[in-house]
């Protein structure tokens, strides 16, 4: 088990009579970035919310680092180093791009209680929360407002916030949703740059990404994993030709 | 105070704290003039109004929960203080702390229910909860039902100051207001503040940085509770009449509607929206009934025109002057 970050056993959940998700066992090696795919209603966001416990699963096991982590709250996984992004770009609109850091560095000072303290002493945050904007190219946005931020920007700085919390495993989804072209290529670099000192996860629809970025391809179809490999393997893999084209391609 | 609330940046924001500064003292210098020429009862009566729309707007403004139950907590401790002065004989600053921290405790209570939902739920758990104070209140034989508690003497502030006197009385109640003023600047611009617009703008997204927003949401709501207390028991004392009105849910609404009327999250429209509310009240008096008419086309244009309220229309105007 020590080989694997994350790992989940028999991982399933029903909506009703409806299983989203079936008997996931997935196995995601430290430092790599691995990749969840599969045609719309494959369950990748439901995998990815199971995963996050921001959905309580119905059936398995979820193993980080070793540690069952399947009846943990949100917050909990989330002080482990399990961190997620959102598919809608997920900032805090209101605060500028230094705030936006600010409040993710702030947690772990344990003030964030003390209503009758000034925000200077947070002051201890200042150096780590520019470093980590310049590091996704935010400097000179570091006083406006996220609300008025191109999205791609927003983008950019949702993994800083992200990265601010230091996370061992990052689960990014649909990170390239809704970027244009050029946007895409900065994400692209951020995302590997990662790989350096963290793991990755992430549910990625556009196919050029996956193919560049990810290590490991998990293919679900139906809530079930399909396949899963290397890039090379996996798109010259019959069944997820198949369903990727639809049923009747044969 | 408060960078995520200015429209524009300041260029130089040594030169805008300075202005704002400036301001602030011209306010202060401008309230300890002002019951020279107005009457102080109406000066007192805003102030509690300020102080109970600021609050409440705590909760909307900086953390997005739209509470429709406030009134319980100003007019819990209306009768609390009421009963403290009238009937047990305490001091009245003992008199104040006593009902401030029962309704910061109500606060809890209640809060600690409602914040497990959200949006219009939360509303109506809120709504609920004050009905459930209301028919105490009606009920209970310390309140005294619907004529409720009469001449509740004002007392002595710490044995010196005969607050009988109603310009004696004015002072005290805006001292209060102006501490409690810059106490609510300080808890929107400490950590807990800035955590707080983290979980108004993306609350999953706080969750996912680690954040526990129930605490942090059960917090505002205590702190707001304790306030609008306070603010009703200082009523209470300048009316020397602790009724029904201050629990009901009109109150309620009405604090929703001078918060609204201001400016929501902002430091001074609860201020501005409370004083325009109160002098609407008083000065279209003469109308009788066609006071409420005039408010509601006042409300719905404010809602129309200009929904950042009046002190976000008044920010616009000066930015467009500044412009050109």
């Amino acid at each position: 088990m020590s080989d694997y970050i994350l790992e989940t056993q028999g991982l399933g959940k029903a909506f009703g009579g409806f299983m989203a998700v079936k008997d996931v066992a997935l196995k995601v090696r430290p430092n790599t970035v691995h990749a969840l795919i599969g045609p719309n209603g494959a369950g990748k966001t439901t995998v990815f919310n199971l995963l996050t416990k921001f959905m309580p699963p119905t059936s398995g096991h979820i193993y980080f680092k070793g540690k069952e982590i399947t009846q943990m709250t949100p917050v909990q996984v989330a002080r482990l180093g399990l961190v997620r992004s959102f598919q809608i770009s997920a900032v805090f609109s209101g605060l500028t791009v230094f705030e936006n850091l600010r409040v993710a560095l702030a947690r772990p000072l344990g003030l964030s209680f003390k209503f009758w303290r000034s925000l200077d002493s947070l002051k201890s945050t200042d150096a780590r929360a520019n470093e980590l904007i310049e590091a996704v190219g935010l400097t000179e946005f570091r006083d406006t407002r996220a609300a008025d931020l191109a999205y791609g920007r927003k983008r950019a700085l949702e993994l800083a916030t992200t990265l601010a919390l230091d996370p061992e495993l990052v689960l990014l989804d649909e990170p390239m949703a809704g970027l244009g072209q050029e946007d895409i290529a900065g994400i692209s670099k951020l995302i590997q740059a990662l790989k350096a000192d963290r793991t990755v996860i992430m549910v990625e629809h556009n196919l050029s990404v996956v193919a560049d970025l990810s290590d490991t391809i998990t293919v679900l179809q139906r809530g079930e994993i399909l396949a899963e490999g290397d890039y090379a393997s996996v798109s010259s893999d019959k069944r997820v030709i198949e369903a990727y084209l639809g049923g009747d391609y044969e | 105070m408060n960078q995520a609330n200015l429209s524009t940046p300041v260029a130089n924001p040594r030169r805008g704290s300075l202005q704002r500064t400036l301001l602030t003292v011209a306010l202060i210098l401008l309230a300890c003039l002002a019951p020279t020429v107005l009457y102080p009862t109406f000066l007192m009566k805003g102030l509690c109004f300020a102080l109970f729309a600021m609050a409440f707007n705590l909760l909307i403004g900086y953390v997005g929960l739209l509470s429709f139950g406030h009134a319980a907590f100003f007019g819990a401790a209306a009768y609390i203080v009421g009963h403290a002065l009238k009937v047990w004989g305490l001091p009245v600053e003992l008199a104040l702390v006593i009902a401030t921290l029962s309704s910061a405790f109500l606060g809890t209570i209640v809060g600690w229910l409602a914040i497990r939902r959200q949006g219009i739920y939360f509303a109506m758990i809120t709504l609920a909860l004050s009905q459930v104070v209301y028919f105490v209140a009606l009920q209970a034989p310390q309140t005294g039902g619907e004529d409720g508690l009469q001449a509740i003497p004002r007392g002595y502030l710490f044995g010196l100051f005969d607050l009988s006197d109603s310009m004696v009385l004015y002072y005290v109640v805006l001292a209060i207001f102006l501490a409690c003023f810059f106490m609510m600047q300080r808890i929107v611009s400490s950590p807990f503040g800035e955590v707080l617009r983290a979980i108004r703008d993306n609350e999953p997204r706080a969750v996912s940085l680690g954040y526990q927003v129930d605490h942090y949401k059960l917090l505002a709501f205590t702190l707001s509770a304790g306030l609008s207390g306070l603010a009703g028991a200082l009523k209470a004392i300048v009316f020397q009449i602790a009724s029904l009105s201050d629990v009901h849910w009109h109150a309620s609404g009405e604090v929703v509607l001078m918060t609204l009327l201001g400016g929501i999250g902002t430091a001074m429209g609860p201020v501005v929206g409370a004083f325009t509310y109160a002098a609407l009240q008083n000065y279209l008096a003469p109308f009788g009934s066609w006071v409420f008419i005039i408010q509601g086309v006042v409300f719905v244009l404010c809602v129309l025109v200009f929904r950042d309220g009046i002190v976000g229309l008044l920010g616009r105007i000066r930015n467009r002057i500044g412009f050109n």
